[in-house]
């Protein structure tokens, strides 16, 4: 009985007890709902940086709203998808029309958001603010709030599954899909735009820098537990899930800002995936085991 | 009796950077020909199937389609395919539906026999279930053709199909070439084996840049116009004037 009372106490209580945490418990599932399957496809399209980028590019969109409005759900989300989209859509056009590839692109257009994102901020208000943006508050997620992150995973897989083949066969074989197709480009913004969406969400739970850790963690972990895109969906979205629900609970108990803790807990899970994954983890080199015949 | 016209090319001028790769190049494939596409390595036998395949604009000069409903497919030059991306070869072939299937429709149970039967004719029945990324370069280039076989287009480009593969694979893979012929499709390869584009193909056409000979293989395969296209000079001129010649 000890036992369960301690388990009880140390995992559930502090949700019974505390709206705030519910919510934060909420947020950080609904997040993860979005940001798995997502993650999985940059990771696979070798895009796991993309992310970061982008994360960087949405931030002066958000200054320019907190600049207009203060801290205004309506306004920073707003501000935040209009940069991130501009800078996708920018850096889309130069690596078709010049001779810079996407990387290349993309790193100038967020270098010169992120810049002028961070003169925006020191404009006006306090660095209290700033840290606001940068590492969010999943703490205090109030209803509109949480509305959003619900509609963004909603929006998220909705969308994943209309795009789900061509986004396959883009990631596999894109001039195939240019020759029987003309719906390349479009899936490719359509996937980018999918990108800025979940990170202007996760920004208000987990600030812009940090909301990249829930989407790209998972999936790398989730790559030494399948071999499958489903399996890897799957996978990613449940790491996703497990490590919000651990990060808030022992943020809880130690006191610890709790984004930060959901990213580490994700970090753990993937450390651990890493050395004992069924597939391919550090672990199973070491272990001598007998080949099969053929 | 005259063929109908499968593929009109127009003083087809291609190339990149407004270099030509292909120089005013003339002349037409008739329906149901079998056509082997020869030429040193730089001839702009790649940048050809690229124009025929829609995926490269021509500097000048136009390729047309006159028949109706006159589907292409296309097996591009060692495929830009990442095999590291964790897709079954059931997956990979089935793509090949896609005029079918479009970006939602289901995989019936019909198109499952499809693509068995596909793989099965390229010799690797029971494949469905593995990896791409655990095949080898030959078993890879059976899967394209299964695909190329599932596109069931009226025309099929394929550029150097049989780079790095092993002799029997080349003889399967031939025979169903072969086979896309008799059932009256339109067939372009580009290949390098001299033997066996004498050996199974009836038309060639020889490229050097500037188009060497067209025609019947063994009119095409002459001495004469071999050297002719090895004498071609591969380093684009920077200091090139305009191309003045009327098109």
């Amino acid at each position: 009985m000890m036992v369960i009372t301690t388990l009880y106490d140390l995992t559930i209580s502090p949700f019974v007890e505390f709206a705030f945490m519910r919510r934060a418990l909420v947020g950080a599932i609904a997040l993860s709902l979005g940001a798995g399957p997502i993650g999985v496809f940059l990771m696979l399209r070798r895009m796991s940086l993309v992310g970061d980028a982008m994360a960087h590019a949405i931030l002066p969109g958000a200054a320019l709203g907190y600049l207009i409005a203060g801290l205004s759900l309506g306004f920073m989300t707003a501000g935040g998808l209009i940069a991130g989209f501009v800078v996708a859509l920018l850096a889309g056009l130069v690596t078709r029309i010049t001779v810079l590839k996407e990387d290349a692109a993309l790193a100038s257009f967020y270098l010169i958001s992120l810049a002028g994102g961070v003169v925006l901020v020191s404009l006006r208000g306090s660095n209290v603010d700033l840290l606001h943006v940068l590492f969010g508050s999943v703490l205090a997620l109030d209803d509109p709030t949480l509305l959003l992150l619900a509609a963004t995973a909603t929006i998220s897989l909705a969308a994943l599954a209309v795009l789900y083949r061509p986004l396959v066969l883009e990631c596999v074989d894109p001039l195939f899909l240019r020759t029987v197709s003309q719906s390349g480009s479009a899936t490719h913004l359509g996937f980018l735009a999918l990108v800025v969406l979940n990170l202007v969400a996760g920004f208000h739970a987990l600030g812009t820098l940090l909301s990249v850790g829930l989407m790209m963690l998972p999936a790398f972990a989730a790559r030494f537990w399948s071999t499958t895109i489903e399996g890897m969906i799957g996978c990613a979205t449940g790491i996703g899930i497990s490590s919000s629900a651990i990060g808030i609970i022992v943020s809880y108990h130690l006191s610890t800002p709790t984004g930060p803790t959901i990213i580490l807990t994700a970090g753990v899970m993937y450390l651990i995936s890493l050395l004992i994954g069924l597939k391919n983890g550090l672990l199973l080199r070491l272990i001598p085991r007998k080949h099969f015949a053929a | 009796m005259t063929q109908a016209t499968a593929i009109q090319l127009h003083d087809l001028t291609l190339g990149y950077d407004r270099h030509p790769a292909v120089h005013h190049l003339d002349g037409y494939f008739e329906v149901g020909s079998l056509t082997a596409i020869i030429g040193p390595n730089g001839a702009g036998k790649s940048t050809l199937l690229k124009a025929l395949a829609g995926t490269l604009q021509p500097l000048s000069g136009s390729v047309a389609m006159p028949e109706q409903d006159m589907r292409v497919a296309y097996l591009p030059q060692s495929a830009d395919i990442d095999r590291d991306f964790p897709i079954s070869v059931e997956d990979l072939v089935g793509m090949g539906l896609w005029r079918k299937t479009g970006p939602f429709g289901t995989i019936s149970k019909q198109d499952r026999l499809a693509i068995a039967q596909a793989l099965d004719s390229v010799g690797l029945a029971g494949f469905e279930h593995r990896m791409v990324g655990t095949l080898s370069g030959g078993q890879m280039q059976r899967v394209l053709f299964a695909r190329l076989m599932l596109q069931d287009a009226a025309i099929i480009l394929i550029d150097e199909p049989f780079a790095a593969i092993d002799t029997k694979t080349v003889q399967d893979l031939m025979q169903l070439v072969q086979q896309w012929h008799s059932e009256g499709r339109t067939i372009l390869a580009v290949l390098h084996d001299m033997g066996l584009v004498a050996k199974f193909f009836p038309d060639c056409l020889m490229i050097a840049r500037e188009p060497v000979a067209w025609g019947k293989t063994s009119e095409v395969l002459t001495e004469a116009h071999l050297a002719k296209a090895r004498a071609m000079i591969e380093a684009h001129d920077p200091h090139a004037d305009y191309c003045e010649r009327a098109a």
